[in-house]
């Protein structure tokens, strides 16, 4: 280390986290703000309807369910491959990532598929409005999320990640988490929560 | 807390009869209803609590400036000085505290005590919120006893009457002040108040929240008469117009009905069912016209009906570039419908 | 673990030469020197205040008696919502951005705040945004509902043009600015402060503004939430707020004044903050009751998301609800009066030398006082019902806005001001200023609790005669003519001292805190040595000595001029979180062209979606990945710890 004091010397370290880090985290905290306010609209609107809601009967589970389970899964891909090269091994790292991608990608045309399938448009009243604004705002951060996975496969496929060094990889894993665990609110609201009613 | 409001009574009341007396007459302090007293007390309170607050921290300033201007001392010297922590317990937090305590317990029992009549309502008032007047319906026990009018709320005196809100097109809020104080009218919902006033007399109301470009002109009058005249009016109200009685009136009639004014208004007993304007079966009957741009005067209504846009740009009721002739009748049979 | 070892001088020149931003157009539109972004928003700022002051001016025209017509309905309704827009959003927060922005790292011992290009990025975006929303006012087609805008009158079939679009894209666009500026700076308090500058030793102004950042942070979604609805209701036929298809309008008051109660707080904390800073300076003496100004900071920070309701108490709410958030409203007075009785204790306690930054503050704490207990009154539901909606509540938001906004701002710019420039403003057209601001704003809008309690409704282009508020709204249209004549003295005499005014020197106020222990204006790489904290006014330890508020005995004292040089290109210190113990050095990035890139194509994408372009709002995206990318790629992001 060549910087330097005159007069004193300074002790560094300890553990802590980098400024990026905490950037993500805070970017993190206010999109779960905004999931948490789309949320709000549809239980808000939903005890002010005076009509179904649902409007055709609680929404089936046959596709978002399994697609649930593909998200929680590519989470978890992503997380073996990050403890991967937190052991130095870059193979896993890489295959961990390239999983989560593939699942995520399920995931998003999945998603597409069951768009498809619903029996109501994003105009036929408010619910059909905030169904396809919510899941198109998650779709959305999944695709965001995707992005973020290539960017970063690119950089491990250069090699570009050590054991110590990986900040990149630790903030696109905290967002892939995110966007995974808004899911589950975001599923057991709009499919759960109306079957509980 | 009420007898402070009792005792503050009088000089509300003083403010009051300059409100009647047409000088101010939306003013919020100047009440006769039973809602709008307490709210008024409540307020009176609220005031002479936030200026002696003031008068208090602007004193402490200005001493503290005197203070300083006898005690000069180097400008750059700097002093530890006294902790100065009792002025913050005391000053921000224990006085303010029993103030703002005071304040809530008057404002919490204040809004039980205007939440609701303690009499059942002795009638049921339906008020339309639109861009930009007021729709008043008394809904009878059937199509002939129903009443509909506009900008113009009459109420029996010394009874509580309740009003539902309503509207189809934005926000309007219906606010009376010297009766009571604002109910937004809110599409998609039906809101309830009620007013009760206390003295015979014409109260002015206004529509309390942005509405689009005729905001500005969107006043009503709730007009509180005798038990009996209200009866009275309620039958006069409920009947048809009656029948041109002269050459003049009728020709009025022919215009009415075949100028286009029948597509949006109606006169009850001509045939006419237009709804998007007020209904004018008893127009001449009001005080007022565009919903209290104008006093209801003759030469008002011809100038209103050449020129709406001109005196209230945006409204739905066109200008009608009618021939004078066929103005003159018309006015002149919108006089008769009494 | 790693200790850094003593070499002789500081290498100035090396430092200068890594930190200075390249000359000619790339460095002025790659820079992301925390000053020059500083001063940016500062002047950006100020230009939107006085753009919001002349459309302020003309509706007081409008209004200087009954029955005129010098506006169309029309041309009002536009101009009362820029107006109101203007200053909530393009002048009240980013003035304080800009001050934050500038003085926070001077004040915490750092070379840059912690993500200097984001911090660009918040500046560009700020600037496009309001270039987007006043191409609105240039097209004749602003935003006309009113700043809080309520459903359905901005729903197509009340309001068809394209004034709401601007509005609902301007506000989204400038939430992209304000959030990423908040997280920069609760960024910067958590990992760059000078080594020892614990919590306990942090300027309330910086509690101030880190608060603000974090109620940003959670309440701004509220209302990118509430104008995606308003945009996508209007452009794709979906329905959120139209009753007739299970829309609620409530549904958009809610979400607004979920967002807009915490932001009320967002723009006036940082101002108390800057006071906080003032009065001790001024007084000759540290903050009275310091620990009590900084936590009742953080308290009006989180009891202002539990007040939304008071904004709605006419809408039909239940009485329950009601009497809850009617008492919150009133609790929160609470830490105002704290902060309120801090400040007068320091008065008297101290010995205020009355400089012209100091009238200001006085002036502001007696406007504080009145826009508080108006908002007490606000918080009586039952007289709430009769005030909310007139001109009784102008005059309340007036008095909160520029008496806890503008008044502190301009005090701020006499303070700071020589800091920056290394000019001193003048004294003798301060006090001018000071009394021709004090007595027009109390001439304007005192009158207006008058106006409201005698039953004007706000937003009406013009009133009859026979209402009676004739003569208090000459007075009031008077008042504002003077106030306009003091910011013209204002800026007057900020163009002034940048030519003729006495060199400021370091420390002009002789102030305790550490934004004036480096030269003015302020070399690039800010401190020569990164200073060592040992207590809150490190500039006063040698007069104060052991009495320093903050210090702890047997620590020593702070050390300014000697300490680490940190000269291996754009470094500083990553300081933990609670004790800002030094835990890396930190490499800053390099001026980058990005964030200037990114905010072009936001603001294409922007435009291509107000007026239906989709090739252009598509051309845009496509341009914002690839800036992101290219921001992205960097070593430095890749690397960014180093142990």
């Amino acid at each position: 280390m060549t910087s330097v004091a005159y007069d004193r010397t300074i002790q560094l370290g300890g553990e802590g986290r980098a400024p990026g880090w905490w950037a993500m985290v805070w970017t993190i905290a206010t999109e779960a703000a905004l999931f948490g306010f789309l949320l709000f609209s549809f239980f808000y609107l939903g005890s002010q309807s005076r009509s179904a809601w649902p409007p055709d009967g609680p929404l089936k589970l046959t596709l978002s369910l399994p697609n649930t389970i593909l998200l929680i899964l590519s989470s978890i891909a992503y997380m073996w491959g990050e403890r991967g090269i937190r052991a130095g091994n870059q193979e896993r790292l890489r295959l961990g990532l390239f999983i989560a991608f593939i699942l995520g990608l399920a995931f998003i045309i999945i998603q597409g598929i069951e768009w498809s399938k619903q029996p109501f448009g994003a105009g036929d009243g408010a619910f059909g409005s905030l169904f396809y604004t919510i899941t198109g705002f998650h779709g959305a951060h999944v695709i965001i999320g995707l992005c973020m996975n290539v960017l970063v496969q690119i950089w491990a496929a250069r090699g570009t990640f050590t054991r110590e060094s990986h900040l990149a990889l630790t903030n696109a894993g905290m967002y892939w988490h995110f966007v995974d665990i808004v899911w589950l609110f975001v599923f057991s609201s709009l499919y759960i929560s109306p079957r509980l009613g | 807390m009420p007898r402070l409001s009792r005792r503050l009574a009088p000089s509300a009341g003083a403010l009051g009869s300059c409100a009647l007396a047409g000088c101010t007459p939306l003013n919020v302090l100047a009440h006769d209803g039973v809602t709008g007293s307490r709210e008024t007390g409540l307020g009176w309170f609220l005031v002479i609590v936030s200026c002696a607050v003031i008068c208090i921290i602007t004193i402490l300033v200005l001493v503290a400036y005197a203070r300083s201007r006898k005690r000069r001392t180097r400008d750059d010297a700097v002093f530890a000085g006294s902790s100065g922590v009792p002025w913050v317990m005391w000053g921000g937090v224990v006085i303010p505290g029993i103030v703002l305590l005071l304040t809530f317990i008057f404002t919490i029992g204040t809004l039980d005590a205007v939440a609701a009549p303690t009499r059942s309502p002795a009638a049921t008032v339906k008020v339309i919120g639109h861009q930009w007047w007021w729709e008043v319906r008394y809904e009878g026990t059937g199509p002939s006893h129903t009443v509909v009018t506009a900008n113009e709320i009459h109420v029996p005196v010394g009874q509580p009457v309740k009003l539902e809100l309503t509207t189809n097109d934005v926000i309007h809020s219906f606010w009376v002040p010297a009766l009571a104080g604002k109910t937004d009218i809110i599409p998609g919902q039906t809101n309830t108040t009620w007013i009760e006033a206390r003295h015979t007399g014409v109260f002015g109301g206004t529509c309390g929240e942005y509405c689009g470009a005729q905001h500005a002109h969107m006043q009503m009058r709730v007009i509180a008469d005798s038990p009996g005249d209200f009866q009275k009016w309620l039958a006069d109200e409920a009947a048809p117009a009656a029948k041109p009685a002269d050459p003049t009136a009728a020709d009025g009639l022919r215009v009415f009905m075949t100028s286009g004014c029948a597509n949006c208004h109606t006169i009850r007993g001509t045939g006419s069912g237009g709804g998007v304007g007020p209904d004018l079966t008893h127009i001449a009957s009001r005080t007022t016209i565009a919903a209290g741009t104008l006093p209801n005067t003759q030469a008002n209504l011809m100038g209103w009906i050449l020129a709406a846009q001109a005196i209230k740009p945006g409204s739905d009721m066109p200008s009608m570039p009618l021939p004078s002739r066929d103005l003159q009748s018309l006015a002149a049979y919108l006089e008769t419908l009494r | 673990m790693a200790t850094l070892a003593p070499i002789a001088t500081a290498p100035l020149e090396r430092l200068h030469d890594t930190w200075e931003a390249r000359p000619g157009l790339y460095g002025i539109l790659a820079t992301v020197d925390h000053k020059t972004i500083g001063k940016r928003y500062l002047v950006t700022s100020l230009i939107f205040l006085v753009l919001g002051g002349i459309e302020a001016l003309i509706m007081r025209a409008q209004l200087t008696h009954a029955n005129a017509h010098l506006l169309s309905p029309g041309a009002y309704d536009q101009l009362f919502t820029m107006h109101g827009i203007t200053m909530i959003f393009w002048y009240a927060s980013p003035v304080l951005s800009g001050f934050s922005n500038y003085i926070w790292p001077l004040m915490l011992g750092s070379r840059d705040m912690a993500y200097p290009r984001v911090n660009a990025l918040s500046y560009w975006t700020f600037l496009a945004s309001g270039i987007f929303i006043y191409t609105a006012l240039c097209i004749g087609q602003a935003p006309n509902a009113g700043w809080f805008a309520y459903a359905p009158m901005t729903l197509r079939p009340f309001d068809p043009g394209l004034n709401m679009d601007f509005y609902a894209l301007g506000l989204i666009f400038l939430t992209v600015s304000t959030t990423i500026g908040a997280i920069n700076f609760i960024g910067t308090v958590m990992k760059m402060r000078a080594p020892g500058m614990s919590l306990n030793r942090l300027p309330i102004f910086v509690y101030g503004t880190m608060t603000a950042s974090f109620a940003a942070v959670f309440s701004l979604p509220a209302l990118t939430v509430a104008t995606t609805y308003l945009y996508f209701e209007r452009h794709f036929h979906m329905h959120f707020f139209d009753a007739a298809q299970g829309g609620s309008p409530l549904l958009w008051q809610h979400l607004f004044w979920m967002f807009g109660h915490p932001w009320v707080y967002i723009i006036v904390l940082p101002a108390m903050g800057m006071v906080s800073e003032m009065v001790p300076t001024f007084c000759r003496r540290p903050l009275v009751a310091y620990p009590y100004v900084a936590m009742s900071t953080i308290a009006t920070g989180i009891i202002g998301f539990g007040v939304w309701v008071h904004h709605m108490f006419a809408t039909g709410l239940p009485g329950v609800s009601m009497s809850f958030f009617s008492g919150a409203s009133i609790i929160i007075a609470i830490p105002s009066a704290i902060a309120v009785f801090a400040w007068i204790a320091t008065m008297w306690l101290g010995t205020p030398v009355w400089k012209t930054p100091m009238m200001f503050v006085a002036g502001f704490v007696v406007r504080f006082v009145i826009g508080g207990v108006s908002g007490v009154v606000t918080a009586a539901v039952p007289f709430d019902w009769q005030v909310t909606d007139t001109y009784f509540v102008v005059a309340h938001i007036h008095y909160v806005l520029i008496g806890i906004n503008v008044f502190p701002v301009v005090a701020a710019f006499y303070y700071w001001m020589p800091k920056m420039t290394g000019r001193m403003m003048s004294e003798t057209l301060g006090k001018w200023n000071f009394w021709t601001m004090f007595i027009g704003f109390n001439l304007g809008f005192f009158p207006m609790h008058i106006s409201g309690l005698l039953g004007m409704p706000r937003r009406v282009y013009t009133y009859p005669a026979s209402a009676g508020w004739g003569s208090v709204n000459l007075i009031t249209t008077i008042g504002s003519a003077v106030f306009a004549v003091g910011v013209l003295l204002f800026v007057i005499n900020i163009f002034v001292s940048l030519r003729r005014g006495a060199f400021a020197g370091s420390n002009p106020w002789h102030a305790g805190t550490l934004e004036w222990a480096m030269e003015s204006p302020p070399p690039p790489y800010n401190f020569a040595v990164i200073p060592i904290i040992r207590s809150r006014l490190p500039l006063w330890e040698d007069q104060l000595g052991d009495e320093t508020p903050g210090m702890i005995p047997g620590e020593g004292h702070s050390h300014v001029s000697e300490g680490v040089v940190l000269a291996e290109g754009r470094e500083t210190f990553g300081t933990s979180p609670l004790e800002a113990h030094p835990l890396h050095v930190l490499h800053m990035p390099e001026d980058s062209m990005f964030p200037f890139l990114l905010a072009v194509a936001m603001l294409g994408t922007a435009y291509g979606l107000v007026f239906s372009l989709w090739w252009l709002a598509i051309l845009g995206g496509i341009g914002m990945l690839a800036c992101l990318i290219g921001w992205l790629w960097p070593r430095h992001l890749v690397t960014g710890e180093r142990a």
